[in-house]
């Protein structure tokens, strides 16, 4: 509970550092405080967790680990920025403060005890993100990225506000203990109301994660808006948003399972195909990155069709790799781009000739990606295979299986570039924070490939 | 010296090492010192095997404890073969490399794919043996695709997914193998007790059928492989067709046919006819081939069809056959394409038709030339002879038809190499040929081993044949020939 206050206070101070013209603070003030507020949460580790403020929220050991990974991969993002936001704007505290806002809201997604708090999360994560999406207030992209970020989210936040209303009705609860005491004491008489409901909350946290066919604001968001919040938001966004989705159908509706798994079903194979054949054709490196991050949204989705005991720990495993390899991928961007000025296959070509470690790197991340073995992408994967299959749906896995092969053909392409297409270029800056950040994620990807336990030990 | 874990891990040492080594000179001497090493290092486990002892130098570790996921790795008899041919041929393969100046990256790929291959050949849990399954493919792909001729880009990319595709199918199969086990497990051990029902089986012999045909590759699932062969640097062709083939055709006879028997009873017999249909394509698109690398990968796809159809006949004779031919088929190859680096690389041309006379100026040369064309053909005192006198007795007893068939790889095998060489060798002299500079250390070693292993293992085959006649002997008896 500790950290969503220091999360906020932290957020305000920021503001107030960058309302007084400290620049130079902001960055270790705000590091400092985040990993404070990891501190608090890990002082929780083994104490009994009971529900807070009259079942408000949860810390439970699944809340903990997926809060504190959204919190160090937001520490890894913000320290990618130094010197980031100084070059797209003069107001740098906003930044901080915005993305610690939304890591706030995010916290509290992973750790909602009650339908209200759920809403209140995904707001406080989302608000802080239209925001941030546009915030490069003279450049068309990010103008149309926070526009139709906004109007979307818009929506799905109502779709979700209706399914609460609906399983409210039904249940006559908010909280989840009562709503799931609702779905075991009757196995049989559950109303319409409520079925209605789940169907409701499926489309609105479905929207959140960007899955197919309710994506289509993720591509242009991703695209339009800087690198460094494209990061935040396919990686700590998306992990607590799966986060949310996995606590609430877990906890209160796994019982109804033959109900919304086929649902689920359809979902998450449109989802795949739809991320990886529309990532297929791209020439922009963002934009391949942007839909590939649909088909692993698909991936992770089958920690939900799957659902029991060891889908927390798939999930978890997956979005952090899944936020590893992104880091890397996306950072690097950054890099190539001062260089080249474009999001193109094009600009990677001949990197390795010239920045052979920062290529090393970047293939690391590639791999995982892509699901090579020895690398977090493939346990994520395998873990999350055979939980589908334990419940035998050798299909799904299958249709998964093209998807991956189609997969390496875009994320090879990169490594292509790098490797083996000549150009004539300069030699890349790496910063010594990108050197940092870089070598701590790849090495991470590898340990976590080569020993997964590390990760699935912890929930 | 017998810890197997060890052995694995030494060429991964030496690829870390070369790693940062940037000049071509010291990369060269350093691989060749660690593949030396760890081809003395195999030694011991040779000496210490039990033929008929079983499973010998084991090793486990829990890996992912959740998961009933363990590191278990040992050697048998047909382990053993493939570990020792593996640090055989990569000595080799480094040594023939010494013509090109290649930095120290380029060996430790190498040296890293060659744990992978160790890993697959001495696996003992399914996904240690996935593990080195793809680790052994990443180094390959950038060996191709960094030093590879013409069109390397389009043609590795293709092989790659082509490859990946087959291996993610393999993985389907085996977590869901691993979520039938009664104990959870992925041990080898625990899928041979499964009781699957018949259409499982079936389903889950063609998920490990095509991702191993795939890589030998068997016909019609061979389309990657004369381009990939062509393009490859000669070490990598060398890799590919010395030992990574062997993977598919080893992963057949110790994770395919054991673990589905039923599967293997349904469809034996369509994989063995797909082995001789390879037999017979491949050797008649052969004849046709102007190019002496490309005639040699569609020769390549020729023999490993009749192994593949040896191996699915299942007797004792047919499968000892394949295990000494699989041997076999990695010295000699490796024997033909240092040929054809040598022949292209002063004439800069593998057009046959362009050279002519070689014999005359380079004398030793034609001798190694021709005892390894001999070996390829499979003539007797070669070591070819051997296994495809095996194989095609095993085949036989299955049918008359295949055996004929699979026969003619001999005979067309004799026709398009001694042509080969014939055209090659032989002739007048032209501006091309005549200049031809003779060869240098590193090709001299490589083609007296070459040539000496042929023909050692053509007159006394019978150490190399006894370390698999135990393991085979009992698989078949466990699974029961293929029935007619």
């Amino acid at each position: 509970m500790g950290a969503i206050i220091t999360l906020s206070l932290l957020a305000i101070l920021v503001l107030y550092l960058g309302l007084f013209k400290a620049k130079n603070t902001l960055l270790p003030v705000s590091l400092a405080g985040l990993l404070g507020s990891a501190v608090l949460l890990l002082l929780d580790w083994n104490k009994a967790a009971e529900p807070l403020y009259s079942g408000m929220i949860l810390f439970d050991r699944f809340a903990l680990v997926f809060s504190v990974v959204c919190i160090l991969i937001t520490v890894l993002i913000l320290l990618l920025s130094k010197d980031y936001f100084d070059r797209i704007s003069g107001n740098v505290a906003e930044y901080f403060a915005l993305i610690i806002f939304s890591l706030t809201g995010a916290v509290l997604v992973t750790s909602f005890h009650n339908m209200a708090m759920l809403f209140i999360g995904i707001e406080i994560m989302s608000v802080a993100l239209y925001i941030l999406a546009g915030i490069r207030k003279k450049d068309f992209g990010s103008n149309e990225a926070a526009l139709k970020y906004f109007l979307m989210g818009a929506f799905s936040t109502g779709f979700l506000l209706f399914g609460i209303t609906l399983l409210y009705g039904a249940s006559g609860s908010f909280d989840l203990a009562e709503i799931r005491q609702y779905v075991i004491d009757n196995p049989t008489g559950i109303s319409v109301m409520f079925y209605v409901g789940i169907l409701l909350m499926i489309v609105g946290l479905a929207f959140k994660v960007g899955a197919a066919p309710f994506h289509f604001w993720t591509p242009d968001v991703y695209d339009g808006a800087p690198i460094l919040i494209t990061i935040f938001m396919s990686t700590v966004v998306k992990a607590a948003a799966f986060a949310g989705f996995l606590r609430l159908f877990s906890y209160c509706f796994e019982p109804l399972q033959d109900f919304w798994v086929p649902v689920m079903l359809v979902i998450t194979i449109i989802t795949l195909f739809v991320g990886n054949i529309t990532a297929l054709v791209q020439h922009s490196f963002k934009r391949m990155l942007a839909y590939s991050s649909i088909s692993h949204a698909g991936y992770m989705l089958f920690g939900i069709v799957a659902i029991g005991a060891s889908s927390s720990g798939a999930i978890l495993l997956y979005a952090t790799a899944y936020s590893l390899a992104t880091v890397i991928a996306f950072g690097s961007l950054i890099l190539v781009k001062r260089t080249s000025g474009s999001d193109d296959y094009e600009s990677f070509n001949g990197l390795a000739k010239r920045n052979p470690r920062l290529a090393l790197t970047i293939t690391i991340s590639m791999l995982s990606l892509a699901g090579i073995p020895l690398t977090a992408g493939f346990v994520g994967k395998f873990i999350l295979f055979a939980g589908v299959l334990a419940d035998y749906h050798v299909l799904l896995v299958v249709l998964a299986v093209i998807n991956a092969a189609m997969a390496i053909y875009y994320y090879f392409r990169v490594i292509v570039a790098m490797y083996f297409r000549p150009a004539e270029r300069e030699v890349v800056a790496y910063p010594v924070n990108y050197q940092v950040v870089f070598v701590l994620a790849a090495v991470l990807i590898l340990l976590i490939g080569v020993y997964p336990g590390l990760i699935t030990s912890l929930i | 010296m017998d810890n197997l874990l060890i052995l694995l891990l030494f060429p991964l040492v030496g690829a870390l090492v070369l790693a940062f080594v940037k000049q071509s000179a010291p990369a060269k001497r350093l691989a060749l010192l660690f593949s030396v090493l760890a081809l003395g290092l195999t030694i011991p486990f040779w000496c210490q095997f039990n033929p008929a002892a079983g499973m010998q130098f084991e090793q486990q570790f829990a890996w992912i404890p959740a998961l009933g996921i363990d590191f278990h790795i040992g050697i048998d008899g047909i382990s053993l073969p493939l570990v020792l041919l593996t640090n055989l041929l990569v000595p080799l393969i480094v040594l023939s490399s010494f013509s090109a100046t290649h930095r120290g990256s380029f060996y430790a790929l190498v040296l890293g794919m060659q744990t992978g291959l160790l890993l697959v050949f001495t696996a003992l849990d399914a996904f240690t043996f996935y593990v080195g399954w793809e680790v052994a493919l990443i180094p390959i792909y950038f060996i191709c695709a960094l030093w590879g001729g013409e069109d390397r880009i389009r043609v590795n990319i293709k092989f790659f997914i082509y490859t990946f595709f087959g291996s993610l199918l393999m993985l389907i199969a085996i977590i869901y193998l691993h979520v039938q086990t009664p104990s959870g497990d992925f041990a080898l051990t625990s899928f041979y007790n499964l009781n699957l029902d018949n259409a499982t089986q079936r389903w889950i012999f063609w998920a490990f059928f095509i991702a191993f045909a795939i890589k030998m590759p068997l016909f019609p699932f061979h389309t990657w492989q004369p381009d990939t062969y062509t393009t490859a640097p000669t070490a990598g062709t060398m890799l590919l067709a010395g030992i990574m083939l062997k993977m598919g055709i080893y992963g057949l006879i110790r994770w395919l046919i054991p673990v589905v028997p039923e599967g293997f009873a349904a469809y034996g017999w369509l994989a063995a006819l797909l082995g001789i249909i390879g037999v017979v394509y491949a050797s008649l698109i052969a004849f046709k081939q102007k190019d002496f690398k490309r005639l040699i990968a569609y020769s390549s796809i020729a023999h490993v069809g009749l192994i593949g159809a040896a191996v699915f006949v299942w007797n004792v004779q047919s499968l000892q056959g394949a295990m000494i031919q699989m041997i076999n088929h990695g010295i000699s190859v490796i024997g033909l394409f240092m040929l054809v680096d040598v022949i292209s690389r002063r004439l800069d041309t593998r057009d046959m038709s362009q050279m002519g006379g070689i014999a005359k100026v380079a004398p030793a040369m034609a001798i190694y030339f021709l005892i390894i064309v001999m070996g390829a053909v499979g003539l007797p005192v070669t070591n070819g002879f051997v296994g495809e006198f095996l194989m095609l007795i095993g085949i036989y007893q299955y049918s008359i038809w295949y055996a004929a068939f699979g026969g003619l790889t001999i005979i067309l095998g004799a026709v398009y190499l001694l042509r080969a060489y014939q055209q090659i060798m032989h002739g007048p002299l032209n501006d091309r040929t005549s200049s031809f500079a003779p060869l240098q250390w590193h090709e001299t070693v490589v083609l007296v081993v070459v040539s000496g292993l042929i023909i050692i293992i053509g007159v006394y085959p019978q150490p190399l044949l006894n370390i698999s006649e135990g393991a085979v002997t009992e698989l078949v008896q466990q699974i029961g020939s293929l029935a007619r």
